[in-house]
């Protein structure tokens, strides 16, 4: 092999690629090419940059690629579509809700918006008050921009994909001009996503080959675990946390990473793929008319419900796929009801199970039937632990769900999964996954204020122990609540030893169903409100955990109400601060 | 009273303002449900004290969880009189911050377990609101005054409650420590008492005229008794007073009692339990300057160096009942009488209906071992609500853990007796001789000096004697049998005439040879006896007991004279004069 003159490579240069061209067969050869002309090459901070070299002679359009996360998903996301945009020859730029004003959308040309959807129809916490000012009329117009769109949801909730449709729709409205669909991405969202990646970086009027070929070009398998490859890891403990004569089932899990190489920072999380009850499998197996041993692909039926597919959420979209084989005349009657009132009251307390049985059906394969389940996703815990103290374990602290509705008990699939199926010694499959919007104060010395009732404690001990760890300087405020004192006082004596040698400065209680009337943390909160402004004052962070239909929103209210009646502020100037403390990271969330 | 006393407790008294030390420092901490080491001690004073469930500490240890501490409240009741309404307060109480169980003491007061820290003040509270209180209930001073309940004699009766509350009044600490705490939250007046009769004179000591700051050197009990019941056990206690009646219902004085006191500790011999003495006689006016002059007598002779020889039975046996009684006249400023005579026959409780002189109706029930609380087949606490909430006279604790549904009106008779049938009441006292005469304290799992079971294991222990008594044919010949956890002896296991001490799990020393009326100590026959070894080891003696007994003769009285064990003339010689049992324990 030999260079034209007008190589860019030094002689030195020329004379080492000189003996890699002979030294890797035709397959290789293609390989590196892929790799010079692209883009894994970009960072490894060497002198030698191809892809620059080439870029360089034309003026790249510039890609805003705006994300709203509030598990990580969407950020981690929004980071491989930056990837992707660069390789398709895009000035690629990544926007945070969290950090950002929407009119600012007016400087852009082409945007990619990445947004998930919770609760009750609602923006992440993060983006919360960027989603109201975009909504809002003070909105200017977009006429020069280009977009699409991809949302993420859930398709067991009611307001699936809402917040990702409403910035679809108000972008239109704004002027802008969707340059390709947006995309629905449910829980098991991977290729859907990729999918829409690569159709909507080629309908931007741009290098349209380079993007499909960018977008699906697969990076060579990393010797690292996560999500699609999660390890397996050994249980080294399981214990109840609760008291005797306690209502709950709390367990603390202890698990094993020795030899993984895996770490992770206080406030990440750990995906824990669970598998199926096996009570839950042979229900399904006799209501719809299949045997264990099907085959399906190259496994049995039986496995694959075990350990594949997600055997009991039921959703409005499930029952649709479900009849449309089925054909059931009563079935189809309130699913095209306006609103299914009748049938959203109906699945209220129900699951797969309820459906296969209400609306039999026998004449099954085991590959119709998997066609209408939903992938078995895993289940996101905050980390209950820091590295720091137990050296290459993680711990979880998981609320076992357990309930009777419709004369049939029901169960958490993973936390019962983690409770009853997998014993001390046993493995489980585990991924990590980080949590940016839920860190520690970089600053040692920075107090920080934790509510974290119920399970909600977990990523508090992991924060304690940190900065115990550390032997931070700051101050450590604590509120903890639960039913009874008596039996679900989660961590108890680890705390008093942690008061005791002064890594907790504070720790303040609130157990609801010690007395007659019901105490919340939020009214711990309250009660110590001169004092929680006063820590606001001096720079702490304030952090949330836990339960977040009510539990978060009443301490939000809380947090408000202690500015307006302790800071001397309007209930207005009160939200603004409140707001203020999220952008500047100092009010993080981390709620399910 | 110029030096500090060597006990630990004596610096805790010293350094706590009248018994304030961190009580509501403690009690806004909510990160653990105890109190400190010393305001544990304190808060004795108020009436509370610190337990926690002994059965699950280990398992409470694993799950990350502190030991599950709760709270015992004793709650003061002077002659052990509770009305109607105090009763459903009571109830109330128990269900809402309690364990759902109400215990009646054997001193006569109501006892409520399990009270968690932060519902504490709210159940001392509504205590106050049901005009009781918890003050003085423990600690080193003057605790609930006992008075025999009497039925029979109204007359005589309200005269010696009247004076039990005089006295419970008269000797109540007066420091404002228990209202901040635990009424007005530290920010309000200090609860004056309703009852301040002139007192002998004033130590330089506004805060506590009659303790001072350091209060007694040890507990201090009082009662009063009216012949020929001692249902109260007088020689256990160590103030007692003996009603001396001109026929019927005519009071003309008290035999004074000083220096009785059950308490002991293993091991120890300079630690015996000890009869009391009578001292000599009073007037009824004089009964309360006496008492007072008792307890100041004690606060400045008794022991404060060693806690265990610290009780007014010590100072008695160290003094001597001569030099003590010339201390008391001293300070009296009068001189006692002679002690007049007097006849005790028994100590137990006359079961079932009664009608007065006045055709009012008194029924007597047992509960055994003063357990008011709901069972699957005996729905006891729901019954003695529905009565509390119709009856329009009174109820009253005995001394032995039973309870007496009292005046109650002839047209009222029936609805109580119904009451009494639907909730399964009315036959509570058919019950073999040897349960109702039966007695246990609480010991496991929440008292923290329990060294073995004690009311959890009796009633069992009870059936299977019940077996051997019914062979022998004694089902209905009266035998007093006790049972406590430790040698501290609440259940007055001493003057049993069988009597169990806990020494291990399921070890006991056997006492026999106590005096049927109270009168006589027993003495130790076997040591840790093993629960299983029970019945083996008391069965020869109770066949015995059947076939040759004299006519009348005690169960206490035969095991002496049959050789069982020795008499025991007087406390000091309690440890003394053991029989060997030479049996392979």
């Amino acid at each position: 092999m030999s260079f034209p003159n007008l190589t860019p490579l030094q002689p030195d240069q020329q004379q080492l690629a000189q003996q890699l061209g002979a030294a890797v067969n035709p397959d290789q050869a293609t390989w590196l090419s892929g790799f010079f002309a692209g883009i894994g090459f970009a960072g490894n901070g060497g002198d030698i940059n191809p892809a620059a070299g080439l870029a360089a002679s034309v003026e790249k359009q510039s890609m805003t690629i705006l994300y709203g996360s509030e598990s990580g998903n969407a950020e981690k996301l929004a980071g491989d579509m930056k990837k992707a945009a660069e390789k398709a020859n895009f000035k690629a730029r990544i926007v945070n809700m969290a950090d950002a004003k929407p009119v600012d959308l007016k400087k852009a040309d082409n945007l990619l918006v990445i947004v998930s959807t919770w609760g009750e129809g609602d923006p992440p916490d993060s983006a919360t008050s960027y989603y109201e000012a975009f909504m809002s009329d003070a909105m200017p117009q977009l006429p020069n921009l280009k977009y699409s769109v991809c949302a993420l949801g859930d398709t067991s909730y009611e307001h699936f994909c809402k917040i990702g449709k409403d910035f679809d729709e108000r972008l239109s409205k704004l002027g802008g001009e969707r340059v390709y669909d947006r995309a629905d991405c449910d829980v098991d969202y991977e290729e859907t996503f990729k999918s829409w990646l690569s159709g909507a970086l080629g309908a931007f009027p741009q290098a349209e080959a380079v993007a499909a070929v960018a977008a699906t070009s697969t990076a060579p398998a990393a010797l690292v675990y996560d999500k699609k490859n999660p390890y397996e890891a050994e249980i080294l403990e399981k214990i109840v946390l609760n008291g005797t004569g306690s209502d709950k089932e709390t367990l603390h899990v202890e698990i094993s990473l020795e030899g993984s190489g895996l770490t992770y920072e206080p406030g990440d999380s750990l995906g824990v793929y669970p598998e199926n009850r096996a009570a839950d499998i042979d229900a399904i197996l006799a209501a719809t008319g299949l045997t264990a041993n099907a085959k399906l692909g190259d496994t049995t039926l039986a496995e694959a419900l075990k350990r594949d597919f997600d055997i009991t959420t039921l959703s409005p979209a499930i029952a649709m796929k479900y009849n449309e084989i089925v054909g059931n005349k009563d079935l189809q009657e309130v699913l095209d009801e306006k609103d299914r009132v009748t049938f959203k009251e109906w699945i209220h307390g129900r699951q797969l199970i309820d459906l296969l049985e209400t609306y039999p059906h026998k004449d099954w394969s085991a590959e119709s039937f998997t066609g209408i389940l939903r992938k078995l996703s895993p289940r996101l815990y905050s980390i209950a632990s820091s590295l720091k103290k137990h050296e290459n374990e993680v711990h979880l602290t998981v609320a076992a769900v357990r309930y009777d509705t419709h004369g049939r008990d029901r169960i958490g699939v993973c936390s019962c999964y983690l409770a009853d199926d997998v014993a001390v010694g046993e493995k489980v499959r585990v991924f990590f996954h980080s949590n940016k919007n839920f860190r520690l104060p970089e600053n040692n010395e920075t107090p920080i204020i934790m509510v974290g009732p119920g399970t909600g404690i977990a990523p508090f001990r992991a924060f304690v122990e940190e900065r115990s760890a550390d032997s931070a300087t700051g101050k450590n405020w604590l509120f903890f609540g639960d039913q009874h004192f008596s039996y679900d006082f989660l961590y108890q004596l680890e705390w008093l030893d942690y008061l005791e040698d002064g890594s907790l400065t504070e720790l303040t209680t609130a157990f609801s169903r010690d007395q007659k009337e019901k105490i919340y943390v939020q009214h711990r909160l309250l009660e110590r409100g001169a004092e929680i402004w006063q820590w606001l004052e001096e720079g702490a962070c304030f952090y949330v955990c836990g339960d977040a239909s009510k539990m978060a929103k009443d301490v939000h209210q809380a947090l408000i109400d202690i500015t307006v009646a302790h800071g001397g502020k309007s209930a207005d100037e009160a939200k603004a601060y409140v707001d203020a403390l999220r952008k500047e990271k100092r009010y993080q969330r981390d709620v399910y | 009273m110029t030096t500090l006393g060597k006990s630990a407790n004596e610096g805790i008294k010293d350094a706590s303002q009248y018994l304030r030390g961190t009580i509501l420092e403690g009690l806004a901490n909510t990160a653990t449900g105890s109190l400190s080491k010393d305001d544990q001690q304190l808060t004795k004073f108020h009436g509370i004290y610190q337990q926690d469930d002994r059965d699950i500490r280990k398992e409470r240890r694993a799950k990350k969880l502190e030991p599950a501490y709760s709270f015992m409240i004793r709650v003061r009741v002077p002659g052990g009189v509770s009305s109607p309404q105090q009763w459903l307060d009571m109830d109330r109480i128990a269900q809402e911050h309690a364990n759902g169980a109400i215990k009646l003491t054997t001193r006569q007061a109501f006892q409520f377990h399990g009270v968690i820290k932060s519902n504490l003040k709210k159940s001392i509270a509504e205590i106050n609101e049901a005009l009781f209180d918890t003050l003085a209930a423990c600690g080193d001073v003057n605790r609930n005054v006992m008075c025999n309940p009497n039925p029979m004699q109204s007359k005589v009766h309200g005269e010696v409650l009247q004076l039990a509350t005089e006295i419970s009044d008269h000797l109540s600490p007066r420091t404002g420590a228990y209202h901040e705490i635990w009424i007005d939250d530290g920010t309000g007046e200090k609860v004056k008492v309703t009852y301040d009769p002139p007192r002998i004179d004033d130590i330089a000591d506004p805060e506590e005229p009659i303790y001072g700051k350091h209060y007694l050197p040890r507990k201090f009990k009082t009662v009063i008794a009216v012949p020929p019941s001692n249902d109260v056990d007088i020689y256990a206690h160590c103030l007692g007073y003996i009603a001396i009646l001109e026929g019927d219902d005519n009071i003309v004085g008290y035999n004074v009692t000083v220096g009785g006191g059950m308490g002991m500790t293993h091991g120890n011999e300079d630690t015996f339990p000890r009869l009391a003495d009578v001292m000599g006689f009073c007037t009824p006016e004089q009964a309360v300057t006496v008492g007072e002059a008792v307890v100041r007598v004690q606060r400045d002779f008794g022991n404060r160096d060693v806690r265990t020889n610290a009780r007014l039975k010590y100072t008695v046996e160290r003094m001597g009942l001569d030099a003590f009684r010339d201390e008391v006249e001293k300070l009296c400023g009068f001189k006692l009488g002679k002690p007049r005579d007097f006849t005790f026959e028994d100590n137990g409780d006359r079961y079932g209906w009664i009608e007065d002189h006045l055709g009012n109706h008194h029924y007597t029930m047992f509960v055994e071992n003063g357990r008011v609380r709901d069972t699957d087949d005996y729905p006891m606490m729901t019954g003695l609500r529905e009565i509390a909430k119709v009856h329009e006279g009174d109820f009253r604790l005995t001394a032995n853990q039973n309870l007496i549904i009292s005046n109650i009106s002839p047209e009222k008779k029936k609805e109580i007796e119904k009451l009494l049938t639907e909730y399964k009441m009315i036959d509570s006292h058919e019950r073999s001789a040897l349960r109702l005469n039966s007695m246990a304290c609480v010991a496991l799992p929440t008292c923290g000096l329990a060294l073995a079971e004690s009311q959890r294991y009796l009633p069992d222990l009870v059936s299977e004697l019940d077996e051997v008594l019914d062979d022998a044919g004694l089902r209905h010949d009266a035998i007093t049998i006790r049972m406590t956890g430790c040698p501290n002896g609440c259940a007055r296991p001493y003057i049993a005439e069988i009597g169990f001490v806990g020494r291990a799990p399921g070890k006991y020393n056997l006492y026999l040879g106590g005096g049927f009326a109270g009168q006589r100590l027993s003495k130790l026959y076997a040591p840790s006896v093993k629960s299983t070894d029970v019945k083996t080891v008391l069965t020869p003696i109770i066949q015995d007991y059947a076939k040759n007994r004299e006519d009348g003769e005690r169960f206490g009285d035969f095991t002496i004279r049959a050789g069982y064990v020795k008499a025991t003339e007087h406390g000091h010689d309690f440890h003394k004069d053991l029989v060997e049992p030479g049996l392979a324990l």
